[in-house]
């Protein structure tokens, strides 16, 4: 039995399920994140004017962060790039973009791995404070997003793009759908810097 | 054909938006140095963030032409998320956090 409007538009919505699918499960993400941000405006408020001590304490890297914020969004443009090829009918340049999306999300992660490895040569843990608490909880989760995100474009930008011989619009629709999963992870980010580096 | 120019099109927003996202980028740091009150800095960081955000939104994630059911659905997912961002803010105002009547357990039977 085949699913119907896998492909093709509901005539209702005027949307296929996976576009529904991933924007509802982003609704999903942006609770989720929500919910740490007010975790995070609770710990500020209520720190009693230690914020500003426990901030300078955590000697957190402004420059690697403001890199890091770089390599993110030049990631989101390559990913709009791989699309757009696809859209064009170009598979080897989707494929190109394809892994320099990949590319970007683990330069993003090499750089976090250096930042993080600097704390800990400080002995400074989730533990030591409420601000490094809540900076590994945020960092990290938004970190595990980027691998599987990293994970989704390279499964397209490989073993996944042989869909485009079989069905074309099937592969650029999937590609949409890991392409909007990307972008909200780079708008995550774009709060989390000015938030935990410069505020 | 038209495709291919409308996605033409299309490209060169895509790079005009990641140089504006450059640009707010850099503009974000140099206002972190400015020498303001907290209130102030922090308000000025979370509205460059806000207009990053909205750029990747509306060009990148393409919420600029979408479909009504996708507006309704991130509608309601920002009331929620502002309502969970104002509890803590609330909370802070009315100094009852944690305040709360003791009740005693009622006694087993």
């Amino acid at each position: 039995m085949e699913i119907p409007y896998t492909i093709e538009a509901h005539p209702e919505t005027g949307l296929n399920n996976g576009k529904i699918g991933i924007w509802l499960f982003l609704a999903s993400e942006v609770m989720l994140f929500g919910a740490l941000f007010a975790t995070f405006i609770m710990l500020r408020l209520g720190a009693d004017g230690n914020w500003g001590a426990m901030q300078e304490e955590a000697e957190l890297n402004v420059p690697l962060a403001t890199l890091n914020t770089a390599v993110l969004i030049g990631s989101s443009l390559t990913m709009v790039m791989a699309w757009a090829s696809l859209m064009r009918g170009q598979l080897a340049r989707f494929r190109l973009f394809g892994w320099a999306t990949v590319g970007c999300g683990g330069i993003f992660l090499v750089i976090k791995y250096f930042e993080y490895t600097a704390k800990f040569a400080h002995d400074h843990y989730p533990e030591s404070n409420t601000f490094l608490a809540i900076y590994f909880a945020m960092t990290g989760l938004h970190a595990l997003h980027v691998i599987g995100g990293m994970a989704w474009n390279a499964y397209f930008a490989g073993p996944g793009s042989k869909l485009f011989h079989r069905n074309r619009q099937w592969l650029t629709d999937r590609v949409e759908h890991s392409g909007l999963f990307w972008h909200f992870v780079d708008l995550i980010w774009i709060f989390l810097f000015p938030v935990f580096y410069l505020l | 054909m038209s495709e291919h120019v409308d996605i033409d099109k299309q490209v060169r927003v895509y790079f005009l938006v990641f140089g504006a996202l450059m640009v707010c980028t850099l503009i974000t740091v140099g206002a972190a140095a400015l020498d303001v009150s907290m209130p102030v800095a922090i308000t000025i960081g979370l509205f460059i963030a806000s207009i990053k955000a909205s750029l990747v939104a509306c060009f990148f994630m393409h919420l600029i032409d979408e479909k009504r059911v996708i507006y309704l659905a991130l509608g309601l997912t920002v009331a929620l998320f502002v309502v969970l961002l104002a509890l803590p803010i609330l909370t802070s105002f009315t100094d009852q956090v944690g305040d709360f009547e003791r009740v005693e357990a009622p006694a087993p039977h």
